[in-house]
């Protein structure tokens, strides 16, 4: 046979079981040793290393996880993505009792857009809603209320975030959002939220931050939160969900039953919901007016 | 006031350079070696120029607008000078459809692939060519004498080598007027065959001053290089002057002066500050000087530029500006 | 003689020094005020009137109870309106104290004479108190607490006072005036300036297109003992408090460090001015003078201006609509200065000038590439690397931001002005800048 064959067999030969042996020997002696839940609970995560739980990848958590299951709590921990369907799973294959939480979603809470709050500035400069924080209030005069340069849509890795071109406000598409929480840190003013997505998808949420007093709020933004206060009074007595401090009125989506009545009490239009609220029949006149000739 | 005020963040201010001023300088510094091209190589000359940068626009524009599908920037002057220098390192006779593959690959791939104009590691022009010089051997080599019936059609190019090709065949004994002046004035001028850009030293000289008074490039870079290269070929020129070319032809024979000037001073793929040139532009020089002298090709001013280029990031980070108020100094 | 000047990096932005010639005018008395309670650096005053309350010029409105804070004194004499926010140069609505106007009465206790008082009996102890007391803050822009400046810490101590005369600001002229109008009182105002620091040298440092400034400063100084006039190269920005002294001293102060780690302290010439009145005639802050200038304007001026009065007071006393093609106003200069929403923000502590920019200057260029040119880098004048600075801060990687040095960038703005892409890179390294403050004091927290 060709002595050339021959020679690069042997030496192919010999460097390939050289490499095998150092490989084997390698992975033996430096092997780490893992609890082996850890990568079961890695598999049973989404994958999309989103850090909403708080943990460097779903890596992380699944070690958190595994982690609290010795201690026999799970505590906080949650995967926001993956819901209460891989929650239970994990829970199920932990040995471990998960808390069922509903549904959330992110929801931008400010109503200033370009008809309601007009611009009366010119932003110029890079498209960063974290540095035109920096230099002023923003083109409308609110200082609490959306910049517009879509920070929070360069943020979310699941283009469940976008810009609208007219009214100049992010929405959140709520088939897509997975509460992972990055818009809520990329938003300089805080206007984004994790909220209960509520029950078949009805929430309320006053849209405005703003907590100067209702003439100036209102001198930027039509749709302005004045703190008057009608929002607390229409909230039925039973539920109380809606709260007033400087000058601006928060709805705690715990209590919040979605009935709607402060959206209709509200003057400026200041709370927003995913549903219109129902505006109560008028009372009939009749039984009031008196008939005529007696 | 009706209308709105602008609101930015300080300085409101600007100087006044500008991308654009700094290529038109880069063209009109070109000028002197493009009409010394015309001269010399004729219509072949116009024929590679107008070519090669309606090749590379043209390249720019159909890849962005149709693979990238975004806005072009095909006429914003950086692929017609990007083709101007391509153009001015081949040789005068290269035929039309290499010169397109040269451009394809300078802009398409050196380029564009790598993130547009700013983001290219190496240089596009070098990249093409070395490109072109790998794929096309023989046409890359063969240069048409100059001046003789280069206006003229229908006359075959009568094609000589270049003195640094002649050197590297024959070695010295080859240039029997090696230290006349003669032979100097020559390779000043651009009486001899080269890439059509390269010949006329003191066109492509002239150019270079030119933008060193304009401040559009520093000394650093093409000084050092000519410099570090006259080095490397002096030291074996003086252990061995029978030998070796003696350091003033290496200066102006080949492509070391338009490499030099044009080609290493390319703002993208040169070091950002002064001491990380000074290092670049050495490191340039020597290589040069040892392909030349030790290396299978002729030539070797556009490897050592490209090699050069390779390692300019890590230059940038290994060299960084001295920082104000980090050795406490005290008067 | 080689002028003095710092040798690494700076621009040379067009001077457009056009209201230099102006006398500095006082303006008419105003109908209203709105007095800032946070004009200085630090904690903002305390408002310690209210509603209703009569004040004279000088009274104390703020107190600065914090120790890097500073007191707030009425400009004018009259009634308390409210406490209201009013919005200022941050773009922001800030509390301020709203007074109308009724007369001009004088706290008790101030000398409105304008004969020089050279005396200077106060000790170092008792300079630093009166100046806390008159609210004094550095007028050069930055508005840092004067009295805080002079506290040296424990084993600290200094041999040169710095006089900031510089301006190398385009368009200011405020200082300029200040010297030919008022040379003796600064230079008074120098004298006690180097009692309070212990010091026997002081230079005043003045940029060479200031001629007159330079040969009257010079002159006069002659009849000071210890005071010298250096006259500086034009090159922006030669009035940083790190570059002047290295101009100067030919002394760096080291990365974190304060001027004093090198020993010397650095005020504006206008805080000497204020110096002088605080120590020597009673006299509060309360007033400053502020250049209206821009290309566009028909007519230019340096104003003597009441704090709180508003900017379109000096228009009007110019007689002036603002033009139509006016788009931007800055209060500041053009190079470090901040653009602000219109000509109704009041006057403060830091106000040293309003620039008006019409259309085709106020607009930025398109951004482009960067096509690394490395001219930002030549130009900055702290040996930074601003096109690095930018890409990382534009990633949000804060600390490499740190460790590349954003936390030394002084926002003089040369890189932004050089850049040939038209790259906004200051906007980004003050982005990556701040991000690094805020992870530094997370990191003391802990």
């Amino acid at each position: 046979m060709n002595p050339v064959i021959v020679y690069s067999v042997v030496v192919l030969g010999l460097v390939a079981a050289g490499a095998a042996v150092i490989l084997f020997v390698v992975a033996k002696k430096f092997r780490v040793d893992e609890d082996p839940r850890i990568d079961e609970v890695t598999e049973m995560l989404p994958g999309a290393n989103c850090g909403g739980c708080g943990y460097p990848g779903c890596r992380g958590l699944a070690e958190a996880l595994v982690a609290a299951a010795d201690k026999g709590d799970l505590g906080n921990l949650m995967c926001p993505p993956g819901g209460n369907d891989v929650m239970n799973r994990i829970g199920e294959y932990l040995g471990l009792a998960v808390e069922e939480a509903g549904p959330t979603v992110a929801v931008v809470r400010c109503g200033g857009t370009r008809a309601k709050a007009p611009a009366k500035l010119d932003y110029d400069g890079p498209e960063r809603c974290a540095i035109a924080h920096t230099l002023f209030a923003g083109e409308s005069g609110c200082p609490y209320g959306c910049l517009g340069l879509g920070d929070c849509v360069t943020a979310c890795d699941f283009d469940a975030i976008h810009m609208n071109a007219e009214t100049g406000l992010p929405e959140v598409d709520d088939e897509k959002c997975v509460s992972c929480g990055a818009c809520v840190t990329a938003c300089p003013r805080n206007l984004i939220e994790i909220r209960p997505q509520g029950r078949k998808g009805r929430r309320v949420w006053v849209a405005c931050l703003n907590r100067e007093p209702g003439g100036v709020a209102r001198k930027a933004c039509k749709a302005a939160c004045i703190g008057c206060g009608k929002c607390v009074k229409a909230c039925p007595e039973k539920v109380q969900a809606i709260t007033l401090e400087n000058n601006l009125a928060y709805i705690d989506p715990a209590k919040c039953i979605g009935c709607g009545k402060c959206i209709l009490a509200c003057p400026t239009g200041a709370i927003l919901a995913t549903f219109e609220p129902v505006k109560p029949k008028p009372k009939p006149a009749a039984a009031e007016a008196a008939p005529s000739g007696s | 006031m009706s209308r709105n005020l602008v609101l930015s963040l300080s300085p409101h201010e600007k100087g006044g350079e500008s991308v654009q001023k700094i290529m038109w300088g880069v063209v009109i510094a070109l000028s002197p070696a493009l009409l010394a091209s015309f001269y010399y190589f004729g219509w072949n000359a116009l024929r590679v120029v107008v070519l090669g940068m309606l090749f590379c626009v043209g390249t720019e524009f159909l890849v962005q607008k149709f693979m990238m599908k975004q806005k072009t920037t095909a006429l914003d002057g950086s692929a017609a000078v990007t083709g101007l220098l391509l153009a001015f390192n081949v040789p005068a006779s290269i035929p039309w459809w290499q010169l397109l593959v040269g451009s394809i690959v300078a802009i398409g791939i050196a380029k564009l692939a790598f993130g547009g104009l700013g983001k290219n590691p190496f240089n596009p022009a070098l990249v093409g060519r070395a490109f072109m010089l790998a794929s096309f051997p023989v046409h890359m080599t063969s240069w048409p004498k100059p001046l003789e019936n280069v206006w003229s059609f229908g006359v075959d190019a009568v094609t000589a080598a270049t003195p640094l090709g002649k050197l590297s065949e024959g070695g010295v004994a080859a240039l029997p007027n090696l230290g006349s002046l003669d032979l100097y004035k020559d390779l000043l001028l651009g009486r001899v065959g080269g890439c059509i850009g390269e010949t006329a030293a003191i066109a492509v000289l002239l150019g270079g001053i030119y933008m060193l008074v304009r401040k559009i490039i520093t000394w650093h870079i093409p000084v050092v290089y000519l410099a570090s290269l006259a080095a490397t070929t002096g030291i074996f020129w003086l252990l061995d002057p029978g030998k070796y070319a003696d350091p003033l032809f290496h200066l102006l024979a080949g492509g070391a002066m338009l490499g030099a000037w044009f080609m290493a001073t390319d703002m993208v793929t040169s070091p950002m500050t002064a001491r990380g040139q000074v290092i670049f532009a050495l490191g340039g020089g020597v290589i040069c000087g040892l392909i030349r002298l030790f290396g299978a090709y002729p030539e070797g001013c556009s490897y050592s530029i490209l090699i050069m280029n390779a390692f300019v990031p890590l230059i940038d980070r290994g060299f960084p500006p001295r920082r104000f108020g980090k050795e406490v100094k005290h008067g | 003689m080689r002028m003095k000047t710092f040798p690494m990096g700076g621009v040379h932005p067009p001077e457009n020094k056009i209201s230099a010639g102006e006398a500095v005018q006082e303006l008419e008395r105003p109908a209203r005020v709105q007095i800032h309670l946070g004009q200085h650096l630090g904690a903002p005053a305390v408002p310690v009137v209210q509603k209703g309350d009569r004040v004279r010029v000088g009274t104390r409105i703020g107190e600065g109870k914090s120790f890097i804070s500073a007191h707030v004194h009425s400009s004018v004499s009259g009634t308390v309106v409210k406490i209201d926010d009013v919005i200022d140069a941050s773009g922001y609505r800030r509390p301020a104290v709203i007074i109308d106007v009724e007369g001009d009465e004088w706290e008790e206790g101030i000398d409105r004479s304008p004969e020089l008082n050279r005396e200077i009996n106060a000790d170092a102890d008792a300079i630093v108190r009166r100046i806390k007391d008159a609210g004094v803050v550095g007028l050069g822009g930055a508005c840092f607490p004067t009295h805080v400046k002079y506290m040296f810490p424990e084993g600290k101590q200094a041999d040169t006072v710095i006089i900031n005369a510089v301006e190398c600001e385009p368009y200011l002229t405020s200082d300029h005036r200040l010297m030919l109008e008022r040379a003796d009182e600064v230079l008074v105002g120098v004298q006690i300036l180097m009692k309070a620091a212990r010091v026997n040298r002081a230079i005043i440092g003045i940029e060479a297109n200031k001629p007159d400034a330079i040969e009257l400063m010079s002159r006069k100084a002659r009849g000071f003992e210890g005071i010298s006039v250096a006259p500086l190269k034009v090159q922006y920005p030669q009035g940083a408090e790190k570059q002047l002294i290295k101009a100067l001293l030919n002394r760096e102060v080291p990365s974190g460090k304060l001027p004093l780690d090198v020993g010397c302290v650095v005020n504006n010439v206008g805080t000497a001015l204020a110096v002088y009145e605080a120590v020597q005639k009673n006299k509060p802050l309360v007033e400053r003078v502020v250049t209206f200038t821009g290309r566009n304007l028909p007519r230019t001026g340096n104003f003597l201006v009441r704090l709180g009065v508003s900017v379109s007071a000096m228009a009007d006393h110019l007689g002036l609509d603002i033009p139509e093609d006016t788009a931007k106003v800055i209060s500041g200069g053009p190079m470090m200065g901040k653009a602000v929403a219109g000509l109704e923000i009041p006057v403060t502590k830091g106000t040293s000038g309003i620039v008006l920019m019409a259309d085709g200057a106020a607009r930025r260029r398109e951004v482009l590439n960067c096509i690394r040119c490395g001219r930002c880098v030549s130009v900055c004048p702290m040996g930074l690397e601003p096109w690095r600075l930018e890409k990382l801060a534009q990633l949000d990687r804060f600390e490499e931001c740190e460790d590349v040095g954003a936390a030394d960038c002084i926002e003089c703005g040369s890189c932004s002005f050089t850049c040939p892409s038209a790259r906004p890179l200051l906007d980004y390294i003050r982005h990556g800048k701040a991000n690094v403050m805020r992870m530094r004091a997370e990191r003391r927290q802990k």
